[in-house]
């Protein structure tokens, strides 16, 4: 079952071995930004989960990093 | 000289001269004196007399590794009750090699002798032997070859070992080649962790050998799963590695170290709130996960994509743990729990949030 990992620390996951990779904002707030609008950090969070569930419907062969 | 090391040792049916596979179950038995690779052990180490050999099938004590090896150490009790002189300074057990269930013997037995009797042990296995991921931490267990052809090194290891437990001297698994028990001794270098450092980096530009002083941890690697033609029609769960859980923490996960995981409802739930739900993760500022945890786990936006049918379905329930300090034993045992529960419910695909 393919999972797309949305993190903050690329590296680490990485290192611990996930293959569907997706940067995500910063730590304390991967999904989201509390300095814009609400909006504008909704379709932040949106962008982020689109481009995750693109990422599961990729075909990889080895760890690939979804910038 | 005389031997001053009186040594129990403990074998499989096989290198105790038993039997094959069909020997399998056999129950522990006592022999006075070494057998098989025991006899080895007196060749090699001066010191250590081989008083007796306990015998036990390897299906036998796989079945039942606890009880296996309470009855091991009550025998060994019961035959020095009967003749105080066999009393063990050091009990031996293997070499298991890289064999599975010979080494989850080994490893069972060792522990339950440690504990019950306070008699110092020593074992030896391959590096990929699994019974090391259960017993690598507390047992010394010698670094052996993958077969019967490393006998007579991972003897002497052994031997090596065993006399230095009963010394009561430190074991360095550099220098003692044993298994790393994951132990850390302070001791004074000789030049500052910088210096160090720059001499490492200068041997490494004249291509000399280096050796790091923190050896990272290696991690197992998984094929990447084929994906999934069209999210629109397959069902998707969230899991977070964040601590977002029910407001009140109802399954109390800890802020580090997290010994479970939650699983709860999202029923009826069209996006997560700062009054349903917090962040109970201790390794960062939960601020804002806290004022808004679809910040962590982004539900209002994967509502909005099931209505909008970019989704097939969304699993009701979701999982979360807190992945601080977390040790990568327990979170794999945690994905692989959580993995079995959503492939039974028919989930195909999972979006894991990290902070």
């Amino acid at each position: 079952m393919p999972t797309a990992h949305v993190c903050s620390i690329v590296p680490i996951s990485k290192t611990v071995g996930a293959n569907r990779i997706i940067p995500s904002v910063a730590i304390p707030h991967p999904l989201g930004d509390p300095d814009k609008s609400p909006d504008e950090e909704k379709a932040i969070r949106r962008r982020l989960v689109e481009k995750a569930l693109k990422a599961l419907e990729t075909e990889i062969s080895e760890q690939r990093v979804f910038d | 000289m005389a031997k001053t090391i009186r040594a129990i040792h403990c074998l499989n049916q096989f290198f105790g001269g038993l039997g094959g596979e069909e020997k399998g179950g056999l129950a522990p038995q006592w022999f006075e004196g070494p057998r098989g690779p025991g006899s080895l052990i007196q060749q090699l180490a001066a010191d250590i007399a081989v008083v007796g050999t306990v015998v036990v099938g390897d299906n036998y004590m796989a079945e039942h590794p606890d009880e296996g090896a309470a009855e091991i150490v009550a025998l060994i009790e019961t035959e020095i009750a009967k003749d105080p002189a066999l009393r063990p300074d050091l009990v031996m057990a293997g070499p298991a090699f890289a064999a599975g269930r010979y080494g989850m013997s080994c490893g069972a037995i060792c522990q339950a002798v440690l504990e019950k009797l306070g008699i110092s042990t020593v074992t030896a296995m391959h590096p990929d032997n699994p019974a090391l991921d259960i017993y690598r931490q507390t047992l010394t267990v010698v670094r052996a070859g993958a077969d019967v052809m490393g006998m007579r090194e991972a003897v002497a290891g052994m031997v090596r070992v065993g006399i230095k437990l009963v010394a009561g001297e430190a074991i360095v698994p550099e220098t003692d080649g044993t298994i790393p028990r994951g132990l850390r001794r302070n001791y004074f270098a000789d030049a500052t962790g910088a210096e160090r450092a720059v001499e490492m980096l200068m041997r490494k530009l004249r291509g000399e050998e280096i050796r790091t002083e923190y050896p990272m941890p290696v991690f197992s690697r998984v094929t990447p799963a084929p994906p999934v033609a069209d999210m629109a029609k397959a069902t998707l769960a969230l899991v977070t590695s964040g601590g977002i859980v029910p407001r009140g923490n109802p399954d109390r996960i800890e802020s580090a170290n997290a010994s479970k995981y939650g699983e709860y409802s999202l029923r009826g739930l069209d996006h997560l709130s700062a009054e349903s739900h917090q962040s109970v993760h201790g390794g960062y500022d939960t601020t804002y996960a806290n004022e808004d945890p679809n910040r962590v786990l982004p539900l209002d936006v994967v509502r909005d994509l099931e209505r909008e049918g970019r989704i097939g379905g969304l699993n009701e329930t979701y999982y979360a743990t807190v992945g601080n300090a977390t040790s990568v034993k327990r979170a794999e045992a945690y994905g692989r729990e959580i993995a079995a529960k959503l492939i039974n419910v028919g989930v195909q695909a999972v979006i894991l949030t990290s902070t």
